[in-house]
């Protein structure tokens, strides 16, 4: 009877371990924590997997990004639409002169930018070909980085790679590229002394204040960002990041921030491009 | 006048350098020329930089506060303040974990006992990649406003903790 007794104890404390263990496995996983979330990191990659920012957003911001008529950032790609077509500059010519329909012509571009321009010598992001076009072959005036015709015109582009994985090159000429924005992600700067990795790489899903760290992808650029109440640049970003860590923040579209660029879309090979985006 | 204030600065350097606790009085806050101090067992300050024990009350202040301390960007407080940080350990009954000494390096600069951590060196000035204009040369705390929250985080005992 006793030994019984004894069992039977044993065993209903065990039931309620069991109980409590699995309450505490049943703990939901948050949206970046979910495999079906995750994608395979690039060769080399110091992540044991990628995850978009997306997922790192709340419910209400991921469903703003996912109803293109809800998104804002269409406001401005709607603009685009009608630039593509609009004679600009001395040589009478649109992009469409040159281009013809931008859902063709434009479609997997943005996913493999920024590239090396062996005609320029350096690294070029969208934006820096855009400019490109329009002062040389449309003898236009160049766009300003973040001017609302050139966010309009890159989300446009980026439209057309959306959901197509980023697949940039970082071998032969982009390679010392690649290892000046690797450098420059690992360093220490500004008063509080941080680098990029240091928040992104072992800190994501975690808060700093009211922020939460993403892996701090470029995937979903030009991005509306809520913070803003526009559309924004990647580079606009970066200078947002080094003024908060008390850092000189480099110009926009200057080869350091390009490399960054270029550092960052390795990080996030494989990644599908959201562009544009939307986020907090 | 300008003259007369380049002659000023190594006087007063120097002055700090002899009586840094009636000197330091008179320093604005963050600004260098900083007190100089002692590290012992290479992770401890065990004297105060003000040569007195800070003002707890204070402490607690500049812990919170955005622009200074602001130890709950990263760290969870015993303090009804909402979204605190969580990359850092959590400072719930530190005061049980560490000496007065260990806490003053910590805040003065963290990376004497671990040059890979991400905390930030609160009582530094130089050494450091393009720090923007404003903050040349000044530290993010003031020797007084450490040994405030030095005396904050020495009331966080580990019976404190719900």
């Amino acid at each position: 009877m006793l030994r019984i007794s004894i069992a039977a104890v044993a065993l209903a404390a065990f039931a309620i371990g069991a109980v409590s263990g699995a309450a505490a496995d049943d703990k939901p996983l948050q949206p970046w924590e979910r495999k079906e979330n995750h994608v395979k990191p690039p060769k080399g990659s110091p992540l044991d997997y990628l995850v978009s920012g997306y997922w790192f957003r709340t419910p209400k911001t991921r469903a703003l990004q996912d109803d293109d008529f809800e998104n804002p950032a269409f406001l401005w790609v709607e603009q685009a639409e009608s630039e593509w077509t609009t004679v600009d500059g001395k040589a009478g010519k649109s992009c469409s002169s040159c281009h013809d329909a931008v859902e063709k012509s434009m479609k997997g571009v943005s996913a493999r930018y920024p590239v090396y321009s062996a005609k320029n010598k350096k690294m070029m992001a969208i934006t820096h070909q855009v400019n490109y076009c329009r002062e040389n072959y449309m003898k236009a005036k160049k766009w300003k980085w973040e001017s609302d015709k050139m966010l309009g015109m890159t989300s446009l582009i980026g439209l057309q790679s959306r959901g197509m994985p980023v697949n940039v090159s970082i071998d032969g000429p982009a390679k010392k590229f690649f290892e000046a924005g690797e450098k420059f992600y690992h360093q220490r700067r500004g008063q509080f002394d941080l680098a990029c990795v240091h928040c992104h790489q072992g800190n994501f899903g975690m808060y700093i204040r009211a922020d939460f760290l993403s892996q701090g992808h470029s995937n979903g650029f030009p991005t509306y960002r809520l913070k803003w109440q526009k559309l924004g640049s990647l580079h606009r970003r970066f200078r947002g990041c080094n003024n908060n860590i008390r850092a000189v923040p480099y110009k926009r579209g200057s080869p350091e921030y390009t490399n960054l660029e270029l550092y960052l879309a390795w990080r996030g090979q494989g990644l599908k491009v959201e562009a544009p985006s939307v986020r907090q | 006048m300008k003259f007369g204030r380049r002659v000023l600065t190594p006087l007063f350097a120097a002055a700090l350098a002899v009586a840094p606790f009636a000197a330091q009085q008179a320093l604005a806050q963050g600004k260098a020329p900083l007190v100089k101090y002692k590290v012992v067992d290479e992770d401890s300050i065990p004297k105060s930089l003000t040569g007195k024990p800070g003002d707890p009350e204070k402490g607690k202040k500049w812990a919170i506060a955005g622009r200074l301390g602001h130890c709950i960007a990263c760290h969870v407080m015993p303090v009804d303040e909402p979204y605190m940080g969580e990359v850092g350990p959590s400072l719930v009954g530190v005061a049980s974990r560490y000496s007065a000494g260990q806490l003053r390096m910590l805040i003065v600069d963290p990376k004497v006992v671990n040059e890979d951590t991400m905390m930030p060196a609160f009582y530094k000035a130089d050494g450091f990649h393009r720090v923007r204009k404003a903050f040349v040369g000044k530290t993010m705390l003031s020797a007084e406003q450490v040994e405030d929250i030095v005396a904050y985080l020495l009331t966080l005992k580990e019976e404190e903790k719900q």
